[in-house]
């Protein structure tokens, strides 16, 4: 049931972004796309570099913290740690790539850590979320059971809070995505480098390009996402 | 087996004063019997339970299991030698059935194959479908079936101890008997060392071989069902079991038992009224009951009509209104007179052959009797 409306969804979903792309491949013209091929797959796949090392860093670090934090013996500590996070979330992905160019110059370095710094908080905050929301009733089972504290997080808490979870990786994925291309202030190749020259130059075919095959990314990789959680969940959990 | 020595549990409350969770409780619960913890809701009844395998830490006071200080022993290890049941039954929603029945024979490194044969024989048991269950999820069964999962599944490593706190207490009331004759016949088979906690007397009545009664974190009873209801310590206990606790007694005798204790006495439909007569005399009956050749009651007939009667039995045969089961209990059957206005009726086994009767006279007598020594 559940399975069947999620599956109808992703078609009817996987439809609407072709048509938009025909009526955008329409509207530019073909001319026009054959002219930009080349830019749009380069920095299609610099962009997708600059997403997949940073978001990789991010899940390295902030799944670990956020399963930290979660414990017992840390959670009267985990909301101090939380607002550490959460700065590195409200300073705005402009100020820190500013800051980051400071720090580690220019190019693709201050780019990632910019990235991984905005994407980290929504990991680690749903990790957390996830794992202290569950029930304390499957806790005390657990713990009834006999369960070893390891045991009781790899077979019963991660599982069940794996849905949380999820969504924050989608949430930090689509805030990446979209905040990939500042990184061409700072001399990284993204679809950036389509947008901001449309924009100083009033050249709106490139600026157009640009942006739409950043909100393509984004939703390509959020369905992959999204695909591989319900690859990964167990039926059990509506 | 299992035995509690001045066990407390004290918490902090809001103005700082420690609380008596649970008050210096004793108890000893031997091999294969099943106490039940009884007692209004907020009386420690389940904190003791829970400090038994350690979910809760005991203030002060030792649990000893099998006379081993448990205390003493890792509380993972601790764990793994009860099974353990809860109201909430507590499923795990991510694992199918068969996962969750074999949780701790895989923690305990069973073989995938004996896990397997395991779950089989324990759904069979509560007589749930194997092939149609244990590879669904807990959400697609219903309370009931979820809740006999939950009793299997403590069951499942083979535990000596098993530890419920209100197991079928969410069940509707038709399912609760159901589960709980399914319990009783397991326990009969398997005689594991039980501690059950309820709040409800006549769950108390029919599993419980000693029932320890709750007040205040304390004990203030602790005795066989039917002595709590014949001699209930004080007030308290006196109106938790209940103003019906006479008649609730009732509950614990099986009509089968009171016929095992009678001679059983026949006639046939050939006998002659006088031999019928003699037997009645000399046994001061005011009736026999007439069976035919396979002991299948077929009537009565009456002391008076006996007396100046000629013949025999068949020309004075009285119809029976109704007939009880061995294994009614008395209140059932007591019921049953007052429904038919009757003052006795035939107690049958299982193939319908007479084996004796229950009187409205013999029930006030059991009442009446003294059972300490039983």
């Amino acid at each position: 049931m559940h399975k069947r409306t999620l599956f109808t969804n992703t078609a009817i979903g996987a439809a609407l972004l072709v048509g938009a792309l025909i009526m955008v491949g329409y509207g530019f013209g073909p001319a026009v796309l054959r002219h930009y091929r080349g830019d749009l797959i380069y920095l299609g796949l610099r962009h997708g570099y600059l997403v997949a090392v940073s978001m990789g860093l991010a899940l390295a670090v902030g799944l670990p913290c956020g399963v930290v934090l979660s414990r017992p013996s840390q959670r009267r500590s985990a909301e101090y740690w939380m607002r550490i996070f959460t700065i590195g979330n409200t300073v705005p992905p402009m100020a820190v790539l500013a800051l980051a160019m400071v720090l580690v110059g220019i190019g693709d370095t201050p780019a990632i850590i910019a990235l991984f710094l905005a994407s980290l908080l929504p990991i680690v905050r749903n990790v957390y979320a996830g794992l202290t929301g569950l029930p304390p009733l499957l806790l005390d089972t657990a713990d009834a059971m006999g369960m070893s504290a390891r045991q009781r997080l790899w077979r019963v808490e991660l599982p069940n809070a794996l849905p949380v979870i999820l969504s924050g990786v989608r949430i930090a994925l689509a805030i990446n995505v979209g905040t990939a291309p500042l990184a061409f202030l700072i001399g990284a190749s993204s679809y950036g480098e389509l947008i901001f020259p449309g924009i100083y130059l009033n050249n709106n075919v490139t600026l157009l390009l640009g942006a739409i095959a950043t909100a393509f990314l984004a939703l390509t990789l959020d369905q992959l996402v999204a695909g591989i959680g319900r690859l990964m969940s167990p039926s059990g959990i509506a | 087996m299992i035995e509690l020595q001045n066990l407390c549990k004290q918490f902090p409350q809001k103005d700082g004063k420690m609380f008596n969770a649970v008050d210096q409780v004793n108890l000893h619960v031997p091999k294969g019997k099943t106490c039940v913890l009884l007692g209004p809701s907020g009386c420690g009844k389940t904190t003791t339970l829970k400090m038994i395998n350690r979910l809760i830490e005991p203030s002060s006071g030792k649990v000893f299991i099998n006379g081993m200080d448990s205390s003493g022993v890792d509380r993972v290890t601790l764990r793994r030698q009860f099974g353990y049941v809860i109201q909430q039954v507590g499923l795990f929603p991510n694992m199918t059935i068969e996962e969750n029945i074999t949780i701790v024979p895989r923690m305990l490194g069973w073989d995938k194959k004996k896990c397997r044969e395991r779950a089989r024989s324990l759904m069979a048991m509560v007589a749930l479908d194997a092939d149609r269950f244990l590879k669904r999820y807990p959400h697609e069964m219903s309370g009931g079936q979820q809740q006999r999962i939950g009793v299997i599944r403590a069951l499942a490593a083979d535990a000596p101890v098993l530890l419920m706190d209100e197991p079928f207490g969410a069940v509707d009331p038709i399912n609760r008997e159901q589960i709980q004759d399914e319990f009783l016949l397991m326990q009969q088979q398997l005689g594991k060392t039980v501690l059950l906690v309820s709040h409800d007397i006549d769950e108390a009545i029919k599993l419980g071989d000693m029932v320890a009664v709750f007040r205040q974190g304390r004990i203030v009873q602790c005795a066989s069902a039917d002595e709590i209801l014949a001699r209930p310590a004080d007030e308290f206990v006196a109106s938790f079991v209940g103003q019906d606790r006479s008649l609730k007694r009732l509950l614990l005798v099986q009509a089968g038992q009171v016929a095992a204790m009678q001679k059983t006495q026949t006639a046939t439909l050939s006998s002659t009224v006088a031999v019928a007569f003699a037997e009645m005399d000399d046994s001061e009956l005011l009736h026999l009951t007439v069976v035919d050749a396979n002991g299948l009651p077929l009537g009565f007939i009456k002391r008076r009509d006996a007396k100046s009667g000629k013949g025999t039995c068949k020309d004075y045969l009285q119809a029976i209104a109704v007939t009880s089961l061995e294994g009614d209990n008395l209140r059932v059957v007591l019921s049953r007179l007052y429904e038919h206005n009757l003052t006795w009726m035939p107690v049958v086994d299982g193939d319908g052959r007479y084996c004796g009767e229950v009187s409205q006279e013999y029930i006030t007598g059991y009442l009446n009797a003294d059972h300490s020594a039983s």
